[in-house]
């Protein structure tokens, strides 16, 4: 029998080509094609008057310059509105090049192409443009007081105002006998992926076609976009992603102006072209994420369980809103996390601001969510002098309320009900894992030591894998090679690896044999993409309902050809068997052969399915009317609902009582994302994922002046974490398989960042004694809340209401 | 009319894993870019092109040094060793290449390069680094992905696959 292989530590398939230089990613591609470069607003806000372009063409080796007066067709429109909800009364988004006004910092006013990237460098800065500076938005409390206006036409700033309710919040508010109020910030941080964007166009004349190489994560959307954009029929545009340097939600985004303008320059000028976006750009003309003002009132028992939550907050989207407000909706209603609100309101508002656009960055939203509702936790405990886990505790739902349904519309416009999942199990795994009943007894050696330590917790529920669908390919040639096709892109979540395992075992093939292709739209038109933690459970159902499609003809032409009934038969290493019988099999690659009736051999084994070759019903055709030829099939999976994972962190975490230096001793990782694929993976994703969850947390922020300028638009400012600054991370796993789909998998992507913030407020809080409701937090500014704190102990906007 | 660019092609041979090679570049042209446009040597990645995150380190002399803060013509009469130089055969993995394998070190492979030439010379010179060693080995690099912690592991493997080789 053929090992099973779900569930294994297998190593990746895709590694020996990207240890030995043999990765391809955009910029790798296309040697000899034409580079653009883009001249970019130094200004947040400004009316552009003049654009002198004529210096930049006395230089040699510059081949085009473009305005957006050299713009044509829907080229010229604005950017797509991607996901357009009824609460967003003003979306706006920008122009390819910008038309008349810019609106942050890095949007791009003029492309050039040129023989190389420092021509088209030197082109650039030949380039005078004129602007007229308007006062700048910046920040959501200038956004809010709507002084000033981004855009003209949007009063008060707000593209989107949307509220939920779920019972009666008022009248249980108004009840409840212990209420607190809480004032909340997060600050904006950024994907950051290692590798920028970048987009590389072919243009083929002859044939009218344009093959285009982006680092995208979805190349089907970024077909559609092209192709409607440039006006091509579908059929000749094909979106090719390679090798991904990672994307975190940037690359989500659609069509970025650079993949549209490239394409279409490239078609202007019969060239191939490229652009490969530098860190700079990518600081300043990509996307952000993360910040929130926060409002939350919790009225609660005096066991500290919840009876009514009223939550409002502002969300800043930036200058644009192409991806509509996914984020803050995931905000709003992943807040809940794994707890029961009593009754529950939410109202957000998505103001513009005169910033680089806000677009989902790992966690989308559901970091700022489990941040307000983990604050509020330890604030419940804190009023009612109880332990923090045993307040959580008390508000979760329960296994046996599963499946438990909020009564709220989740990001995929279905509702929010949670499928699966064990929080009692989780909690207790988590204590275990992180020694909670044991901390007060290190606390207290640590104070004999001089020490200051402090333990956090935070709790999340997490929708994974949302729809509509994704689609898998199963085809196995004469060779016994089995190809294996999904349209989602991959940016090193090892897809090559874990959906081979998949296949692997329901195609009964061995896993060297089986050969994924992603984010091909060659290979698969249909496709949505990857985000949401949804790449396994899509994808990973998908390709195991194409390997049954495969596998049920594959025994069907074997049951023909050795003469026994299909339902007697095996398939294990590639080799079809008579069950009970082994000496009686044909080869899976035979009956790929079989599959393909042919009237021309190409090789040996080919002739056994020549018309001359063996016996056959004269009455009967070739190819049955329901069949087609060749050992291949193809299926969707497309899910009700999204299913939800969860997990549970706690750190360990030491403040010097000195510098205010903040140091994670201990970080700890409960997760259950149902079944595991490949275990050595899934930690792989957590680690990381807790990675980004400590610069989150500790290190990254977006440092904007009041006029708009980014001032720390560079890793040497923008602070990425070092080996030096991550913990080691120490996980425990449940696996609470997910109902909703045959695998019983669970998305496991961005899970590792979704409580980081909260738990790392939370063990400050816990050492310092004080509430933490301001994150990122740099030493200056713990050092500086100790300070405040000696002069005036008690917060100014918080206490019971 | 163009201006004809200022542009003085300078000649440079130097020493690209273990090959003698001879091309022409400005005087502005990175290493880095010279390494992956001209001489088509795209295994070493640039992340940042100020030198902060490391994802362009390559060997020089045997010494690490990141090729976007260097000139290409500054690496004349120099030996440079870039990822493909360390092992370019899918098949025949280093120690160092193996032990990342292995250890699910890296994800999307692109800081991989850098990590893999730093931790090549410091096992050079570090052949049995403890843990703490190890990550204090990798710090100067950023990855995005794997939050480190299968790096250090990485590092510790490699130096044991080294001594099973007999490299060590």
């Amino acid at each position: 029998m053929t090992t099973r292989q779900v569930g294994e530590r297998v190593q990746r398939r895709e590694d020996p080509r990207l240890l030995t230089g043999n990765g391809r990613y955009v910029d790798d591609l296309g040697r000899g094609a034409l580079h653009a470069a883009f001249v970019r607003s130094p200004h947040a806000h400004a009316r552009v008057t003049d654009v002198d372009i004529a210096d930049a063409w006395e230089l040699d080796g510059v081949e085009a310059v473009y305005t957006w007066d050299d713009l044509d067709g829907r080229v010229a429109e604005p950017l797509p509105v991607l996901i357009p909800h009824p609460a967003m009364t003003h979306p706006r988004t920008g122009f390819c090049l910008a038309r008349d006004e810019v609106n942050h910092v890095g949007e791009a006013v003029v492309m050039v192409v040129a023989r190389d990237r420092y021509v088209a460098e030197d082109a650039c800065g030949r380039i005078s443009v004129a602007y007229e500076p308007l006062p700048a938005v910046v920040g959501l409390e200038n956004a809010r007081s709507a002084a000033r206006l981004v855009h003209d036409d949007v009063p008060g700033n707000v593209s989107a105002n949307l509220r939920q309710e779920v019972g009666d919040v008022d009248t249980a508010m108004a009840s409840a006998p212990n209420r607190l109020t809480l004032d909340l910030e997060i600050e904006r941080s950024a994907c950051m992926p290692m590798e920028g964007k970048g987009v590389y166009a072919r243009w083929d004349a002859d044939d009218g076609s344009l093959r285009l190489y982006s680092s995208t994560q979805t190349s089907t959307g970024v077909r559609a976009a092209v192709a409607a954009k440039l006006g091509m029929p579908l059929a000749k545009v094909e979106v090719v992603t390679p090798d991904v340097g990672g994307g975190f939600g940037v690359k989500i985004v659609h069509p970025w102006p650079e993949e549209v303008l490239v394409p279409w320059a490239a078609r202007r000028l019969g060239r191939d072209v490229k652009w490969t976006e530098d860190r700079r750009e990518h600081f300043v003309s990509s996307a952000h994420e993360r910040g929130q003002l926060q409002e939350v009132e919790v009225g609660f028992d005096d066991d500290g369980r919840l009876l009514a939550l009223d939550v409002r907050f502002w969300h800043d989207n930036g200058a644009y809103t192409p991806y509509g407000i996914i984020v803050p909706i995931i905000t709003a209603t992943q807040l809940l996390g794994p707890y029961k609100p009593g009754s529950y309101r939410v109202e957000f508002w998505s103001m513009y601001t005169n910033t680089v656009l806000v677009t989902p960055y790992r966690g989308a939203g559901r970091p700022q969510g489990c941040y307000a509702m983990e604050r509020t936790m330890d604030a419940i405990a804190a009023h009612l002098g109880l332990d923090r886990a045993e307040v959580r505790s008390r508000n979760f739902i329960q296994p046996d309320e599963m499946p438990y349904d909020h009564g709220l519309m989740f990001q995929d416009g279905r509702p929010l009900k949670y499928d699966s999942g064990d929080f009692p199990a989780s909690l207790a795994k988590l204590k275990a894992l992180v020694g909670w009943d044991d901390f007060a007894a290190y606390r207290e050696q640590a104070a004999r030591e001089g020490r200051r330590v402090g333990l956090g917790i935070g709790c999340y529920v997490e929708g994974t894998g949302v729809g509509p669908y994704e689609g898998g390919h199963v085809q196995v040639e004469t060779s016994g090679r089995v190809n294996v096709a999904t349209g989602l892109t991959t940016q090193g979540q090892g897809h090559q690896t874990v959906l081979a395992q998949i296949v692997a075992d329901e195609l009964g093939v061995r896993l060297e044999d089986v050969h994924v292709t992603t984010g091909d739209t060659r290979r698969m038109a249909y496709a949505v993409g990857t985000f949401a933690s949804r790449g396994a459970v899509m994808s990973g159902n998908a390709v195991a309902l194409a390997a049954k499609v495969v596998r049920e003809k594959a025994l069907r032409i074997a049951a023909d050809a050795l003469e026994v009934s299909a339902d007697d038969l095996e398939i294990a290493d590639g080799v079809i068997s008579v069950k009970g019988a082994p000496g009686t099999s044909i080869d899976l690659r035979t009956v790929a052969v079989l599959s393909n009736p042919l009237r021309y051999a190409f090789d040996a084994s080919a002739a056994a399915a020549t018309q001359f070759a063996g016996t056959f019903d004269p009455d009967k055709p070739p190819v049955a009317d329901d069949d087609e030829p060749g050992l291949e099939g193809q299926d969707f999976y497309s899910p009700t609902q999204a299913t939800f994972a969860n997990g549970m962190h706690a750190a360990v975490v030491e403040t010097d009582p000195v510098t205010a230096e903040i140091r994670i001793l201990r970080y700890c990782v409960v997760h259950d994302c149902g079944v595991m694929v490949n275990p050595m993976i899934v930690e792989g994703q957590v680690h990381g994922g807790v990675a980004q969850g400590v610069g989150g947390a500790l290190y990254e922020r977006m440092v904007y002046d009041e006029g708009g300028q980014l001032l720390n638009a560079s890793f040497m400012d923008f602070l990425v974490p070092y080996a030096s600054e991550v913990p080691h991370v120490e996980t425990d796993h449940l696996e609470t398989p997910s109902p909703l789909n045959p695998l019983g998998l669970k998305g496991a992507g961005e899970a590792g960042t979704i409580p980081v913030s909260a738990v790392i407020a939370s063990a400050i809080e816990d050492a310092e004694g004080f509430p933490i409701r301001s994150m990122p937090i740099s030493p200056a500014e713990l050092w500086e809340l100790r300070r405040t704190r000696a002069t005036d102990p008690v917060p100014a906007q918080e206490g019971p209401s | 009319m163009s201006e004809q660019s200022a542009e003085q092609q300078l000649p440079i041979t130097l020493r690209v894993n273990g090959v003698h090679r001879s091309a022409s570049a400005p005087a502005r042209r990175l290493l880095s870019d010279f390494l992956r446009h001209d001489l088509g040597l795209t295994g070493t990645h640039v992340g940042c092109e100020h030198g902060v995150c490391g994802a362009c380190t390559v060997l020089v002399d045997g010494e690490p040094a990141r090729a976007c803060l260097m000139f290409a013509v500054t690496a004349q009469a120099h030996d440079i060793t870039t990822i493909e130089g360390i092992g370019h055969d899918p098949a025949a993995l280093s120690p160092v290449q193996q032990a990342f394998a292995e250890s699910h070190a890296l994800q999307c492979g692109f800081c991989t390069p850098g990590f893999i030439t730093t931790i090549t010379a410091y096992l050079d010179e570090h052949p049995d680094p403890t843990a703490e060693e190890a990550r204090e080995a990798i710090s100067g690099n950023l990855c995005r992905c794997t939050g480190y912690q299968n790096i250090v592991t990485a590092v510790l493997r490699a130096a044991e696959i080294r001594r099973e080789r007999g490299l060590a």
